[in-house]
């Protein structure tokens, strides 16, 4: 199917695996010397345009040095993507001194590479000391692997995982115009459509859903909405809401897409209950028979073997995967070591709005910390096993037995 | 003067204008009104000497539909140059906004306070406070919506030079919004002064409050009558204000504070931008004239009720606003008047607007608590 995308997929695949493979930087092109923009550049050195850091608390923030700022400066990726706007979110968000945000995101596939230098710290510092340079991360599908899903239902209320997924060629959502945007919808619901069975559904464009529709997804807990975490909006990702924005899902209502959010694609699959096995198998399912559909007519995912899945922000390199339950635990989330049995599980809790929501009740949702250098399946396993363990420690509790804190789990193997 | 081409642009032309425009269906602004293909097609592959597009000009008009009863702007300018290569939009926009300006109209400036006549003796009794406000941008730096940090910080330095010569009822200090203490902060917010990082998606769409609060600042005088914001939503913004209806004195000092302003900048060879068929150029086309908006807290519990209000201040060529300012209520029958045009007449001519409505409005007001009828006081239209 030759249009100017795919004939510019062509071109860019060689430029990055050419990158890639050797090792060596992406073609990163020095902004172009005879613009005014170039004069004015010269005319403030890096130092005159250094981000005041001062009062930050982000990843970016202690990562960043004027020494790294000027070699970044005036470069850009081949989309002319530069490094000021990577930064720009965490510029303009210090930061909680409690809560370490990550502070930049990514333009493009290329940013990764001609701005390696600051990712690179950065993405070690959010990701557990993993070192994209010398690691590699391992990518695991195989739903098969994965053993004991299936949790007590007198606790776990709901299973769900999700993940991103990018198109290699296109723009990322701070830097991609409107007709990236639109080819991103284009070529995600062309797809879909090809899905069948159990996973066939239909698309729910955000601009033209009817109302009906659209208090349907609300109550389905579906929808998503126009970002107003000033951390997205800084970083430019609502530019022309809601054009080419949507929603697709299956019509059993358990696979679901969102397009064009924060990411590309957001795969989410879930269901009420417990059976986390039958969730990940169809998460694993759909996401090979999308991609599938997808390599048909010419596209494919951005992924490497040093970062995995490329996805705008760094905290979801890797498996950009998040698998969790909304449980009730009443006894153990009063117990002063439920904090430090969580960090050594390497779960995290959030409240049942999602990130940054506060809990309700007894209910919380609890899910995998890490998404890079472990793969998919270890990834799922790790929030299996620790699941069942919080599960025993609250009916433990509930006993009156005691519980213990198990060990930290070991992390990625180098 | 030639405009150069600016690479992250060429790498946009690749898709075709039809897989680029957007979608102004939903959209209620001047932008979305004038906005075409064809325009679009003849200026996306333009680009300002500094890299400002149409794209970037028409930014925060596709962010922001707007509402079916208020008519925003829906564009901003990168620098001086966007109003010439992108007049063929911007044009129309401004003709919209400035009652038909023509691109062939010459604007007035006339900034000699002597020439308002009357204005010193509006009834303190209704006319609670008069202030006069208007922006400047300085030559040779871009716009909020586009310039860098090093580019703000300059302007910031300038202008505490520019500002750290004035003297006499003129002296004062300068506050940086990150650095200021906290017992600054809070009398600078009893007093009023204290502008908050932009909420508004129609500035935060279009790029001003990147970076926030570096290189922004607020400097006013020790009397607290003459103020100026640095880096807000333009360079400059020039604000004079006291209690009381002497408007006359409130536009005095506001001439004489800017013209001593100017000098400085121009000493350093950065005037403020002005030409004579715009006046002074701002960020937003509905400022661009004298970007002057002169006005009064008066009390107008009675006449504000009155069916004919609104009329009144067509006619008048006022405004009206609540006491918190653009899209605010008013509070208890006190509202905020002021001159509804910036482009086509002058400082005098817009000032004396309100000096001579609100004195009209005051009597108006003042026969309605008599009980009596002002059907013979409205005015024919200015």
């Amino acid at each position: 199917m030759a249009n100017s995308f795919t004939r510019m997929i062509t071109g860019r695949n060689t430029a990055v695996m050419m990158a890639m493979g050797a090792g060596t930087l992406a073609s990163a092109f020095l902004l172009n010397d005879s613009t005014a923009a170039a004069e004015r550049r010269r005319f403030y050195p890096p130092s005159a345009d250094y981000p005041d850091l001062r009062k930050h608390n982000n990843c970016m923030a202690a990562a960043m040095t004027p020494t790294i700022y000027a070699r970044l400066r005036d470069k850009a990726t081949p989309n002319n993507w530069t490094v000021d706007q990577c930064i720009q979110t965490g510029v303009d968000n210090p930061g909680h001194p409690f809560i370490k945000t990550v502070g930049m995101v990514a333009g493009d596939e290329e940013s990764y590479e001609v701005f390696a230098e600051l990712f690179d710290p950065v993405i070690k510092d959010r990701h557990n000391g993993y070192d994209p340079r010398t690691m590699k991360h391992p990518t695991d599908l195989d739903s098969s692997k994965v053993t004991s899903g299936m949790f007590d239902e007198r606790y776990v209320l709901s299973s769900r995982v999700r993940t991103g997924r990018s198109i290699r060629g296109l723009s990322l959502p701070p830097a991609c115009t409107r007709s990236e945007r639109r080819e991103v919808e284009r070529v995600v619901v062309t797809a879909l459509s090809g899905l069948k069975g159990e996973l066939a559904g239909r698309y729910y464009s955000l601009g033209e859903m009817t109302e009906r529709e659209q208090q349907q997804l609300i109550d389905e807990h579906f929808l998503f909405d126009k970002p107003v975490s000033p951390l997205l909006t800084a970083a430019g990702m609502a530019r022309d809401w809601p054009d080419a924005r949507g929603i697709w899902h299956n019509n059993e209502k358990n696979f679901l897409i969102w397009i064009n959010e924060e990411d590309h694609t957001r795969v989410i699959s879930m269901e009420k209950g417990g059976n986390m096995k039958r969730v990940f198998e169809r998460f694993c399912r759909g996401l090979k028979k999308v991609e599938h559909l997808i390599q048909e007519r010419g596209w494919e995912f951005m992924w490497n073997e040093r970062m995995g899945y490329i996805l705008t922000c760094p905290s979801n390199l890797g498996t950009g995967l998040r698998a969790g339950v909304h449980i009730r635990l009443p006894l153990l989330s009063k117990d002063p070591r439920f904090k430090k049995i969580l960090e050594n599980l390497r779960l995290q809790k959030r409240g049942t709005g999602g990130v940054d929501t506060a809990a309700t009740g007894d209910t919380f949702d609890i899910s995998n910390l890490d998404r890079l250098g472990k793969s998919e399946v270890e990834l799922v396993q790790l929030v299996i096993d620790g699941v069942n363990y919080l599960i025993e420690c609250e009916k433990r509790l509930e006993r009156g037995q005691d519980i213990k804190i198990p060990s930290p789990i070991a992390q990625f193997k180098r | 003067m030639a405009a150069m081409k600016n690479c992250h642009n060429d790498y946009k032309m690749k898709f075709s204008v039809d897989e680029e425009f957007p979608d102004l269906s939903l959209h209620n602004n001047h932008m979305a009104k004038v906005l075409t293909k064809d325009i679009y097609s003849k200026l996306r592959g333009k680009s300002t000497p500094s890299g400002f597009t149409v794209d970037d000009v028409i930014q925060t008009g596709v962010d922001n539909p707007g509402h079916p009863f208020i008519m925003t702007v829906g564009c901003v300018a990168g620098d001086e140059e966007s109003y010439e290569i992108f007049k063929e939009l911007l044009d129309p926009i401004i003709s919209d906004r400035h009652g038909g300006y023509k691109p062939t109209d010459k604007h007035k400036t006339d900034l000699n306070f002597e020439n308002l006549k009357g204005g010193d003796d509006l009834d303190p009794n209704y006319v609670l406070s008069s202030r006069v406000r208007t922006g400047r941008s300085i030559k040779g730096f871009t716009l909020p919506p586009h310039n860098s940090r090093g580019e703000r910080r300059g302007i910031e330095k300038l202008s505490i030079e520019a500002l750290s010569t004035l003297d006499g009822e003129f002296k004062g200090k300068y506050y940086p919004l990150n650095g200021m203490t906290d017992a600054e902060q809070e009398q600078l917010i009893a007093d009023h002064f204290l502008f908050d990082k932009p909420v508004s998606p129609l500035l935060t769409c279009a790029g001003m409050a990147r970076d926030w609060p570096d290189g922004r600042g607020i400097w006013h005088n020790d009397n607290k009558t003459f103020l100026v914001w640095v880096n807000e939503e333009d360079h400059l913004r020039v604000i004079s204000m006291q209690k009381g209806g002497n408007m006359k004195e409130v536009f005095r000092r506001f001439c004489v504070g800017l013209q001593k302003i100017e000098e400085v900048f121009k000493k350093h060879n950065h005037g403020f931008m002005w030409n004579e068929h715009l006046g002074y150029i701002l960020t937003c086309p509905s400022n661009l004239g004298t970007g002057l908006r002169g006005g009064v807290h008066v009390k107008l519990p009675k006449l504000s009720t009155h069916a004919k209000f609104e009329e009144i201040l067509t006619r008048l060529r006022l405004q009206k606003r609540g006491t918190g300012g653009v899209d605010t209520a008013s509070v208890g029958g006190v509202f905020d008047i002021s001159n509804a045009d910036r482009l086509g007449s002058s400082e005098v001519d817009q000032v004396q607007l309100v000096v001579d409505g609100v004195k009209l409005m005051v009597e108006m007001e003042k026969k309605l608590e008599k009980g009596e009828s002002i059907d013979g006081m409205i005015p024919a239209q200015k």
